[in-house]
């Protein structure tokens, strides 16, 4: 007679046996972790993924104890986040970790894009992989954009009003939509609130959700590898990737060293430059917004000034925008205007070799130019660089099929 | 501008600073989030001390520093409120505070007979004449490209005050240490335990290093 065992009274062995017929446990360490197979030879470029997600977990438990203390309310906002500096025990330590993080999950998410362009990361079969990692870059915008409304501080109101006011160059729709993002005819205590709504709920979710979407994606297809070389194509006897070591242990362990490593510049930032000279926490945002007083000079925080250079170079204020966009969204079509037939830059000709590079220092240069004054030196400059932008997609297509590939090698280059 | 060179780690030139700028400044200008018995741990002073030499109005060693005069009379007699003090140093810099409060000089077409260098046609008066005196701005001008200017050569004394321009100079100086003290009175904390911090990372880096190390020892 057929019946279930109960295992009764038998706690060792038996409780992983009672998880796993109740839920893929086990299942799911051997599939992610234990028995998911990456390339042996990931370097240093390779890091900034878990380094993201290290971040976004700061951003999130410091970013629910600032909640605890902050108030949504355009005449308490500014005085709370100095309460949180100067009367809540070790509130200085949440907020200066929670403004660095900001920064940092920037500089993390665009040196992990700028490994996708390198290696090829974005190309066949990973295309949608790339795409839900653009997603999240918007949303990452959105999130640092909402977030920095809410200290209320001179350069958090005046830069969200140029921002905000830019929907207004669209068409038809546009004044409408300004006023639906600021809730108010002018940016006021509702737009705080919505902004807080945004910041610390529709936000953060939809991050988490597309971030384990990412992670499915990649392991679906496997992680690319800096040879561009796919792995599963060669596989032992046992079935396992010959140039494919497990997650776990090891790229558990080694990334644990990058992650150690990050947390030592990470604490040198927190604890010596939270400032970081006017950059990380800018100098006009220790003022409280005044309504009646317009700054000298507005600028967004740095990881959006090349986007606002491009933005300033156009003379139309239609255009402008319109460019603005285009040049966020562009990256999302890297994977059908590269039509290289190698992956890793290892393998490219010297034209995708010189386009990438005059790409870092055009992006670079922009940035540096959103950060200064719109005088007609540095508009004339954001033109030139602008172009080089748009360039380095558009003619992606033609001059990636004429790049001479050099012949990629069975398996991964790996040295000891 | 000059260098503002202030010196954080001088408790007495901090404990001078906060006489300073009770004695002279409370009387308009707040430092709204800060509290004396933070200040008064800070600069190794008893709750006596805090109330007898800085406590003119507040009670309580918990309280934060207010202004004397109602914001209200203030931004009608002014033209506008005096600023809050408590972040000045962090929005504007301490070396922005230190040349303001030394560049006072004698405006006859001012309402209160003087401009600053610093902020033009600011509506404060100089309050500390009694200590610096007044002094004259010199202008001159400078004609390059065509372009006529005037350009700021020096101050002269006028009127002395009863301090000399050393003195005064070394008051000013503490005056803008304890405001850059106040701006973030954590920093010297945040700065020490920072220390521990790496040392701890470092630490940790090299038990996960050799960790990894022996992970990986069969990875050919």
């Amino acid at each position: 007679m057929a019946r279930i065992e109960a295992e009764v009274g038998k706690p060792q062995g038996g409780f992983m046996k009672w998880i796993d017929d109740r839920f893929p446990f086990t299942e799911t360490m051997k599939y992610h972790a234990t028995e998911y197979y990456a390339s042996k030879n990931f370097n240093l470029w390779y890091v900034f993924g878990v380094l993201a997600f290290v971040v976004l977990a700061i951003q999130l438990i410091t970013g629910i104890f600032l909640t605890m203390n902050y108030k949504p309310d355009a005449a308490q906002a500014f005085a709370s986040v100095e309460y949180i500096m100067r009367d809540v025990e070790w509130g200085w330590l949440i907020r200066y970790m929670h403004s660095t993080g900001a920064s940092f999950f920037f500089i993390v998410v665009y040196l992990h894009m700028f490994r996708a362009m390198m290696y090829g990361s974005y190309k066949k079969p990973r295309e949608l992989l790339w795409i839900i990692g653009m997603m999240i870059f918007f949303v990452l915008m959105a999130e640092g954009f909402a977030g920095y409304l809410l200290p209320w501080g001179q350069m958090s109101y005046w830069g969200a009003q140029v921002i905000i006011s830019l929907f207004g160059a669209i068409p038809g729709i546009g004044e409408g939509l300004v006023e639906i993002i600021r809730g108010d005819y002018s940016i006021s205590d509702i737009t705080l609130n919505r902004f807080f709504a945004l910041h610390v709920v529709v936000l953060p979710l939809s991050l988490i959700g597309l971030v384990f979407v990412h992670i499915v994606a990649l392991h679906e297809v496997g992680s690319s590898n800096p040879d561009g070389i796919e792995i599963k194509k060669n596989k032992g006897p046992d079935g396992v990737p010959l140039d494919g070591i497990a997650f776990h242990p090891y790229h558990t362990s080694k990334d644990l060293v990058a992650i150690i490593v990050f947390l030592m510049v990470f604490s040198a930032a927190v604890f010596f430059a939270p400032d970081m000279g006017g950059y990380f926490l800018e100098h006009a945002n220790f003022e409280p917004a005044n309504l009646t007083a317009t700054p000298e000079h507005i600028a967004p925080v740095w990881y959006f000034t090349p986007f606002y250079a491009i933005l300033r170079a156009v003379p139309d204020k239609l255009w402008g925008f319109i460019l603005f966009v285009l040049a966020v969204l562009l990256p999302v079509f890297l994977p059908w205007l590269d039509r290289a037939r190698v992956r890793s830059i290892r393998y490219r000709g010297w034209i995708y070799k010189t386009a990438l590079s005059v790409f870092v220092v055009t992006f670079l240069v922009l940035g540096w130019l959103g950060t200064m004054p719109a005088e007609p030196v540095y508009v004339l400059a954001a033109r030139i660089f602008s172009v080089l932008y748009f360039a380095f997609f558009l003619l992606m297509p033609y001059y990636t099929t004429i790049d001479k590939t050099k012949p990629v090698p069975d398996r991964v280059v790996y040295h000891d | 501008m000059e260098a503002a060179d202030i010196d954080p780690g001088n408790i007495s030139s901090l404990q001078r600073g906060a006489r300073n700028f009770m004695n002279y400044c409370s009387g308009c200008h707040s430092a709204q989030y800060v509290r004396f018995n933070t200040i008064g741990k800070y600069l190794g002073l008893s709750d006596e001390q805090l109330v007898d030499n800085l406590m003119f109005n507040a009670e309580k060693t918990f309280e934060t520093i207010q202004a004397s005069m109602p914001a209200a009379d203030a931004a009608r007699w002014y033209g506008t409120a005096p600023p809050d003090m408590s972040l000045m140093a962090r929005a504007k810099g301490a070396d922005h505070i230190y040349n303001f409060l030394k560049g006072f000089y004698l405006d006859p077409d001012s309402p209160t007979g003087v401009d600053n260098l610093i902020l033009e046609g600011t509506s404060m008066p100089h309050v500390l004449w009694e200590l610096q005196g007044y002094q004259r701005a010199i202008f001159a001008e400078h004609i390059v490209n065509g372009v006529t200017s005037n350009e700021f050569e020096g101050f002269e004394q006028v009127t002395s005050g009863s301090m000399d321009a050393e003195d005064y100079d070394a008051f000013v100086r503490d005056t803008v240490n304890f405001l850059a003290y106040i701006a973030e009175p954590i920093r010297s904390e945040r700065r020490k335990l920072g220390v521990w911090v790496l040392m701890y990372l470092i630490v940790f880096l090299i038990i996960a290093a050799m960790l990894k190390k022996q992970v990986w020892k069969d990875v050919k």
